[in-house]
């Protein structure tokens, strides 16, 4: 692997090829933060919150870290006003569905994201893809995908396969920044009939 | 639908996972709606995650995972058809059939289903009523129209 | 028929179609394009059958089925070979008179002629309708010429002689010149040099390499791509193969919508017949030179005309587009460096190749070579397709060819580029149409459609239009197009019901930025574009709607109201037996009142009221006047009683 040579936030890096962005970053210790983001996972770029600057040849856009590849040269600011209006736009989009996520209230704190800007969304899925591609990548089951396009779309469990696998594995649980996986594990499961929803709940 | 069918049209594209769509395609085509059966044999003879096959479904706007009425209704909502008063005749067909885009009657009679743009504009604003065009509708007409089908 | 291999075999065979043809033949030609299908040209056709043969004259006269020939607005058309007599808005009722007296005896019937609207002036030949006349039909010249399921019709107007000549007689280093020197630029949208496009291909060190057509044609209100597939597979297929020649690749796609029936239909059988010949297949024209084309169909998503969406898609995926870091003529479908063009791009090269950059070039600006064809539609009177030269003026492409405004009402903006595109305002008539020049003024050339809107076009109705569409139609992948443009939707439906607040505008500026600077894909990048077109350039309409709860263009459903102006109305009953809602009031010689409470404002009383009278008004940001009192409402003799 060769060695390329950057710079994040003014600091000169040393990046190894075929790196993005956002894990050079972390390995000189610049936190990014992410939402759709998993080091065991292909990357996605779907939450777009780790938006960062790019300067090329005298050139500046904004890129995302997590699919965008180092390169030499590169020149990366991590935080600009620019940077953090994208961000606390998109954390006030998605606090419209789940105001009470964890991982949200933290970011919301830093950017100043008002969670009442928007209205209120009935779904608290903020479809980061978490569950969908850990299932399939790791596990390699396919137990749950996503349904639908635009702003219909659904995380959805495959019931014969949650009757079959699920059960034993919950393995996604964790992952989900928001309740919305086990809204909708809960969801099939009820649907079919003979899996237990929870322990205890067997009678 | 019979398994046998569904079988003929995936060995049609040698069972190829990118001829999936194609696959889907034909299905719809011949049997006018996807059952769960059919997902079912696809994922299993073609070798695709049945999770990925539904979000293929769902995704495309030519499929469908429920049957469709006897009559199908296309309405153009193309942007020549939207400025001469698309949205009206829109009304006009959902005040007629009860139904909504996206939906089918409880007597299988009709399906509605908005498209982007039918490609006659020099009719607009039109519907397609089981592939046959009637242009340059007002709404009283659209209502006239919709009476002849049983 | 064997397979072609040298120049000299494809000339001889186009010699020997040529001298089967006889100069003097009587050919129908009729116009079977899909819209014309619409308008009824199928039983046309089965009637010209017919009355051939009822008056003998089947083995005499060819008729010759075409594809679109862009006068949409006046079809099915017929023109008669050799003459060129042109016949407009032909029914099954008119063929027996045609026959008899056209073919047989070559007469003209006047009342079938186009009339000019101004001198009033009748017209025989195609080519001298002021719509037609207007244009520069480069590409589609060959439409209304050939029966797009013959081949021989093709080659009889020198058909695969560009690619025999880019094949055997150039290197691929010098089609790529050409193309490059001619500064070809993508017609699907952004406008990308193909050139440059191809050369990065070409460059690669992979070996596998794809070339793809992009017939996903799915702007709302555009079907150009469509009238070329449909109408000359051909020439689309010979752009292709002299594409694959120069990037060298073997196989070839051809992405196109299943709404698109017939046109997948000619370009399947398009694709048999240039194999047959040798014109696809191994070994092209006598060359080492191996290209496959194969048929995907699109299963509706508008999303796939973005090229990685329509890759992921070919792939047998759900039409998720994917980063653009690395260009997809570098990394495209399955990991391997691919060109894709839409259909004009494609149809384009051959005319490069055959008259050389310098002619292309000749035509159009300094930015924006040859021609362009637009779907013009919406409220103008020749609806169609059109191609002119690139350069054109806005005004003359709407008024010239376009023959004005529907109606005799007032221009008020003209949308291009489709839902990434923008609305543009009279001030702007003027502009010379070119890719930068568009981008410049707010919007874009994209793929060609071209509405026209009149003073009863909402503004903002239309921002709110696109939106939805695009919400709609975005994948629903990233944040800023599945949640900010559904968001930016909400907000334009707020205004246009009335609830629009101070606050609103910047709210959709600020949902616009985010959507335009950080969105994954074009789709998303760019549908702010409605929105901040409109604003910039009907800033007023928005103003109106959201402080005094006031629709302009008496459009938007919950800021109108309908009222019978007692004066005008002759109690002819027209609405009240009409009126869905039952919420008019009145009868035989009494004055027609609309109740208000049940009034659904479907519009149905405002189409039906006799224009002679004019009686139905829409009002909007005012209060309806009171109802005439009962005791006034009787007429006697034509004359309201006091």
């Amino acid at each position: 692997m060769s060695k390329i040579l950057m710079k994040i936030d003014g600091k000169e890096i040393e990046a190894e090829e075929g790196m993005t962005v956002l894990e050079a970053a972390r390995t000189v210790g610049v936190n990014i933060p992410s939402l759709c983001h998993h080091d065991k996972l292909e990357p996605y770029g779907a939450c777009r919150i780790c938006t960062v600057e790019a300067q090329k040849n005298g050139r500046s856009r904004l890129v995302v870290s997590c699919v965008y590849p180092v390169e030499k040269n590169l020149e990366i600011t991590t935080r600009s006003e620019t940077i953090d209006r994208a961000r606390r736009t998109i954390l006030e989009l998605l606090l419209s569905h789940a105001p009470d996520s964890e991982p949200l209230r933290i970011l919301a704190a830093e950017y100043g994201a008002d969670k009442n800007r928007f209205e209120k969304e009935p779904s608290f899925c903020i479809h980061c893809g978490l569950c969908v591609r850990y299932c399939a990548e790791i596990k390699g089951l396919h137990a749950v995908g996503f349904i639908n396009r635009g702003s219909k779309r659904e995380i959805n469990f495959v019931p014969e396969l949650v009757a079959a696998e699920c059960w034993s594995c919950k393995e996604c649980f964790p992952l989900c920044p928001t309740s919305a996986l086990q809204a909708a594990y809960v969801f099939t499961a009820a649907q079919v009939s003979e899996i237990p929803v929870f322990e205890g709940d067997t009678d | 639908m019979d398994i046998n069918k569904i079988d003929q049209i995936i060995d049609g594209h040698n069972s190829e996972a990118s001829s999936l769509i194609q696959v889907l395609l034909e299905i719809q085509s011949e049997n006018r709606w996807l059952p769960r059966q059919a997902l079912e044999r696809i994922s299993e003879r073609m070798d695709v995650p049945l999770s990925r096959i539904q979000h293929i479904a769902t995704f495309y706007k030519a499929f469908s995972l429920v049957p469709k009425g006897r009559h199908e209704i296309h309405i153009c909502m193309g942007t020549a058809c939207h400025v001469r008063g698309a949205q009206n005749i829109l009304n006009a067909v959902e005040d007629h059939t009860g139904i909504k885009p996206g939906e089918t009657d409880l007597a299988l009679k009709f399906s509605l289903e908005t498209v982007n743009c039918l490609g006659c504009c020099a009719l607009g604003p039109v519907i397609e009523v089981d592939g046959q065009i009637h242009g340059k509708l007002t709404p009283p007409e659209t209502a006239e129209a919709l009476k002849k089908y049983e | 028929m064997p397979k072609l291999n040298s120049s000299a075999e494809l000339e001889k065979l186009r010699e020997e179609i040529l001298s089967g043809r006889n100069s003097n033949q009587k050919i129908i030609t009729l116009c079977s394009g899909t819209a014309c299908h619409a308008t009824g040209s199928r039983a046309v056709a089965e009637s010209i059958e017919l009355e051939l043969k009822n008056q003998g004259l089947s083995d005499q006269v060819i008729v010759r089925k075409t594809g679109c020939h862009g006068f949409c607005e006046r079809g099915p058309i017929i023109v008669i070979y050799p003459e060129g007599i042109c016949y407009l808005q032909v029914e099954p009722e008119n063929i027996p008179e045609i026959i008899s007296q056209t073919i047989k005896e070559n007469k003209i019937l006047e009342h079938l002629l186009y009339v000019d609207p101004d001198s009033e002036e009748k017209i025989t030949k195609e080519t001298e309708i002021p719509f037609y006349k207007n244009q520069q039909r480069l590409l589609f010249e060959a439409n209304i010429k050939i029966d797009p399921k013959s081949i021989e019709d093709y080659l009889a107007l020198g058909g695969y002689k560009a690619l025999a000549r880019a094949v055997l007689e150039m290197t691929p280093e010098q089609v790529l010149e050409e193309v490059k020197k001619a500064n070809l630029r993508g017609r699907g949208g952004g406008g990308f040099p193909a050139g440059t496009k191809w050369e990065g291909t070409r460059n690669t060190p992979e070996e596998t390499r794809y070339v793809i057509v992009n017939a996903d044609e799915g702007d709302p209100g555009a079907y150009m791509d469509r009238s070329l597939l449909e109408g000359n597979p051909h020439s689309v297929l010979e752009g292709l193969a002299i594409g694959a020649y120069t990037v060298g690749a073997r196989e070839g796609y051809i992405y196109v919508r299943q709404e698109y029936p017939l046109a997948v239909e000619n370009i399947d059988v398009a694709i048999k017949q240039a194999e047959e010949k040798g014109f696809l297949g191994k070994n092209i024209l006598g060359s080492d030179f191996d290209f496959t084309v194969k048929v995907h169909q699109g299963a509706g998503a508008f999303v796939c005309g973005e090229s990685t969406a329509l890759m992921t898609a070919l792939e047998g995926r759900t039409g998720e587009p994917r980063p653009k870091y690395i260009r997809s003529n570098i990394k495209g479908l399955w990991d391997k460096p691919t060109v894709l063009n839409n259909v004009e791009t494609w149809a384009n090269v051959p005319l490069i190749i055959n008259n050389g950059a310098d002619w292309f070039s000749s035509y159009g600006t300094e930015t924006s070579k040859g021609t362009k064809i637009f779907s013009l539609v919406g409220k103008i009177n020749n609806t169609g397709l059109v191609e002119v030269p690139m350069g054109m003026s806005l005004r003359d492409i709407i008024f010239k060819v376009g023959g004005g405004i529907r109606g005799g009402k007032q221009f008020k903006a003209v949308q291009t580029g489709g839902p990434s595109g923008g609305c543009l305002p009279e001030h702007l008539l003027d502009l010379e149409v070119g890719f930068d020049e568009l981008t410049q003024a707010g919007s874009m050339m994209g793929s060609g459609g071209m509405i026209v809107m009149d003073e009863d076009t909402c503004m903002v109705d239309v921002a709110r239009y696109f939106l939805d569409f695009l919400t709609d139609e975005s994948c629903g992948k990233c944040v800023p197009c599945r949640e900010g443009v559904k968001q930016m939707l909400e907000t334009l439906t707020d205004i246009t019901d009335g609830r629009g607040q101070e606050g609103h505008l910047e709210q959709l500026e600020d949902l616009g930025e985010l959507a335009r600077e950080v969105a994954l894909c074009a789709l998303g990048q760019t549908a702010p574009n409605p929105f901040l077109s409109t604003l910039k350039y009907f800033r007023d309409e928005y103003e109106a709607h959201i402080k005094e709860k006031r629709c302009p263009a008496l459009y938007c459903r919950e800021l109108i109201d309908y009222y019978i102006d007692p004066e005008k109305c002759q109690a002819c009953q027209a609405c009240l037996k009409k009126c869905p809602a039952d919420a008019i009031i009145g009868g035989k010689k009494t004055i027609h009142v609309i109740d208000q409470e049940k009034c659904t404002k479907c519009n149905t009383c405002f189409e039906v009221c006799p224009s002679r009278f004019s009686a139905v008004k829409k009002i909007s940001g005012e209060p309806v006047p009171p109802p005439i009192p009962e005791e006034e409402r009787t007429i006697v003799r034509g004359s309201k009683e006091k």
